[in-house]
């Protein structure tokens, strides 16, 4: 771990957590709508420490259908990757921005111009759901190479033994899902998100953040007391599908911020 | 055709492109099936099935009209003779088995016409599992028979209204479905498609196709193998099962897609549904959606093994259009006696064509695989035929 390269996610990431803070990083879908990036500058101010863009793409495995709905709603808009991209060059809101997309828009413009593509727009990260530890090492060289977090994802049917590789491989922070599902709120917290944020936090000192099936402030509460933090998504996404704009969200993911730091 | 490598690739294609919950599945399922491939007891319990149940072998049947008029000896191997009516039934019935020995009660597939709906409702039914097949809304419309016969055989049929609506988004969800039931369920994906060991489990399973094809062919033609062996690809899995049994021989190996969904002909390399293979893809990389009258074929992709096939050379992919597919089908119809399904009717079209053009030499054996019968497509065909 000693000579272990970390880009400007995890270096901002661990300095938050570090400081005792919880971490927040609420996930939107690029090109929605035509006030995106105004929702990105709202949700820092609200007391985001990461934002999450998602670019839209066809087939959108594991997401369920809040985000599935925002993807087709993008998409018809006519976002692409490119535009995407180069909104988000143009947002500098003083917290890092980390992509989330699927493998296939990343390999057909190629690892390595991706890599160099995101970047140059000042994309501190990229998560992509699709492309397990396995098959992802050219995909982690060449973020590497660009200075970009390449987070990798554990899941509660992990293998011990492979939860420690993913922990040690990934950057910028683990993002633990919480429960055997796609992406969607849930009335009820997962157990399973309990555990399996206990279980990377035995592992590895990189913030593990929990993502899938966290819908509220009670919930968030509840994961922090072992995770480092939350990846709200869904929950976020429905209010802005629901026309509730950058204002609306800025009030949730503070509602949000509230309640973890009444307690910590 | 032999093994993919270790990480699950024939040649650059293939690998294990999934969701980390189904990564430990997928290592489980390719496990479950290497230890029952070399059981005997499980090789026998399936083979039973498969002549007793299944009505294998299935017979070559020598076509005496369409022969003589285009002056080759063609050959079909009779998918549409077995149980269920298609090829189907064999890969089902392999993963059935494989569900009971991995203690998987939920087994799920997708389907685009139906006809591995149908095969996986049926083994379900035969097994004691409970069976829930994704479908496309469109197929739904458009294959309203099939849905009506797998709700009689005691399946759920889920419509899917993501996407276009067809077999590639039946797929997605049926994938969404098994990230969230990985514990208690088996994905019986229904072509040479999707996450290692899929493409590889499902060629194995669907070779005795080929390797019947092979010994008949044999038998029919003097010891010989044939000049071409012909079979229709969607995702391509009578087409793998029937190259599977001539790849080692000098036979001309042509796989037809249809014009609307010719990943291999006008695809590029791509990563989705759990494997790196070849793409109907935009500018961006967003999947397109195939166009073809045949639900079957309504795929914008093609397993890996044929996009390697198609890379080394070894197998070629034509395509065809909607309009040859319907002569084809009333061809076959009118002078042998045999409605093929749309998916078929596509190799026979293309073998018309090349009897045409003289790429299919007078006095040529050609072996085709009829992966299917046209039951289900005669109340669409009445529509279009007026």
């Amino acid at each position: 771990m000693s000579d272990r390269i970390m880009g400007p996610l995890e270096e901002c990431l661990r300095a938050q957590r570090d400081r005792g803070r919880k971490l927040i990083v609420p996930y939107i879908t690029g090109g929605l709508d035509d006030e995106w990036t105004e929702v990105i500058s709202a949700l820092a101010v609200a007391g985001a420490d990461a934002i999450e863009i998602g670019i839209p793409f066809s087939d959108p495995v594991m997401d369920g259908p809040v985000i599935q709905e925002a993807s087709v709603r993008a998409l018809e808009r006519g976002t692409t990757p490119q535009s995407v991209i180069a909104e988000l060059s143009r947002t500098q809101v003083g917290v890092p921005l980390v992509v989330m997309t699927y493998v296939n828009l990343v390999a057909h413009a190629g690892f390595h111009r991706m890599a160099k593509t995101l970047r140059d727009a000042n994309v501190a990260g990229v998560i992509l759901p699709d492309l397990p530890l396995d098959e992802a090492g050219e995909w982690m060289s060449e973020a590497a190479a660009a200075g970009i977090d390449a987070v990798q994802l554990v899941a509660p049917t992990t293998p011990d033994e492979r939860l420690a590789r993913i922990c040690e491989a990934s950057r910028g922070f683990v993002y633990a899902v919480g429960l055997l599902g796609v992406t969607g709120e849930r009335t009820e917290l997962a157990n399973s998100s309990l555990v399996i944020a206990q279980r990377c936090k035995d592992e590895t000192t990189t913030p593990v953040l929990v993502g899938v099936g966290v819908s509220n402030p009670e919930q968030a509460v509840a994961i922090c007391s072992v995770a480092d933090g939350v990846v709200i998504g869904s929950a976020l996404v429905r209010r802005l599908l629901d026309g509730q704009g950058a204002e609306g969200a800025a009030g949730f993911i503070g509602e949000i911020r509230a309640a973890l730091d009444s307690r910590w | 055709m032999g093994e993919p490598s270790a990480a699950g690739r024939f040649g650059d294609f293939g690998g294990r492109f999934v969701p980390e919950s189904l990564v430990p599945a997928c290592q489980e399922l390719e496990d479950a099936f290497r230890a029952a491939w070399v059981d005997p007891a499980f090789r026998a319990e399936l083979d039973d099935l498969l002549h007793y149940y299944a009505g294998r072998p299935t017979p070559v049947t020598i076509c005496r009209q369409l022969s003589k008029e285009l002056g080759i000896t063609l050959m079909l191997k009779r998918e549409d003779l077995t149980h269920t009516g298609s090829h189907k039934i064999n890969n089902v019935l392999g993963q059935a088995l494989l569900a009971k020995r991995m203690g998987k009660r939920r087994f799920i597939a997708e389907t685009g016409a139906g006809q591995h709906g149908v095969a996986s409702a049926t083994a379900a039914a035969l097994l004691g599992l409970d069976c829930v097949v994704y479908m496309g809304e469109v197929d739904v419309h458009r294959q309203e028979l099939n849905v009506f016969r797998m709700k009689l055989l005691g399946a759920e049929v889920i419509s899917v209204t993501s996407g276009a609506r067809t077999l590639k988004d039946a797929i997605n969800d049926a994938l969404r479905d098994w990230v969230a039931s990985v514990e208690t369920t088996y994905y019986c994906i229904g072509s040479v498609v999707g996450p290692h060991p899929y493409p590889f489990m499902v060629r194995q399973f669907q070779r005795v196709v080929g390797d019947e094809a092979r010994e008949q062919c044999r038998e029919l033609l003097g010891g010989s193998v044939p000049d071409f062996v012909v079979a229709c690809v969607g995702g391509g899995s009578n087409a793998a099962g029937t190259f599977a049994g001539f790849a080692d021989t000098d036979a001309r190996l042509v796989g037809v897609e249809p014009e609307g969904g010719a990943a291999n002909g006008r695809g590029i390399a791509g990563v989705v549904h759990g494997m790196r293979s070849n793409f109907l893809q935009d500018e961006a990389g967003q999947i397109e959606e195939a166009h073809s009258i045949s639900a079957g074929l309504d795929y914008p992709g093609v397993g890996p093994e044929h996009a390697y096939l198609s890379a080394i050379g070894r197998a070629t992919y034509e395509s065809v259009g909607d309009a040859e597919v319907l002569d084809a089908f009333r061809r076959l119809s009118s002078t042998e006696g045999i409605l093929p399904a749309l998916e078929p009717a596509h190799a026979l079209a293309w073998i018309f064509r090349a009897c045409d053009s003289g790429e299919i030499p007078s006095g040529s054996t050609v072996l085709m695989t009829l992966s299917g019968r046209g039951d289900k497509d005669v109340a669409e065909i009445m529509e279009i035929l007026g």
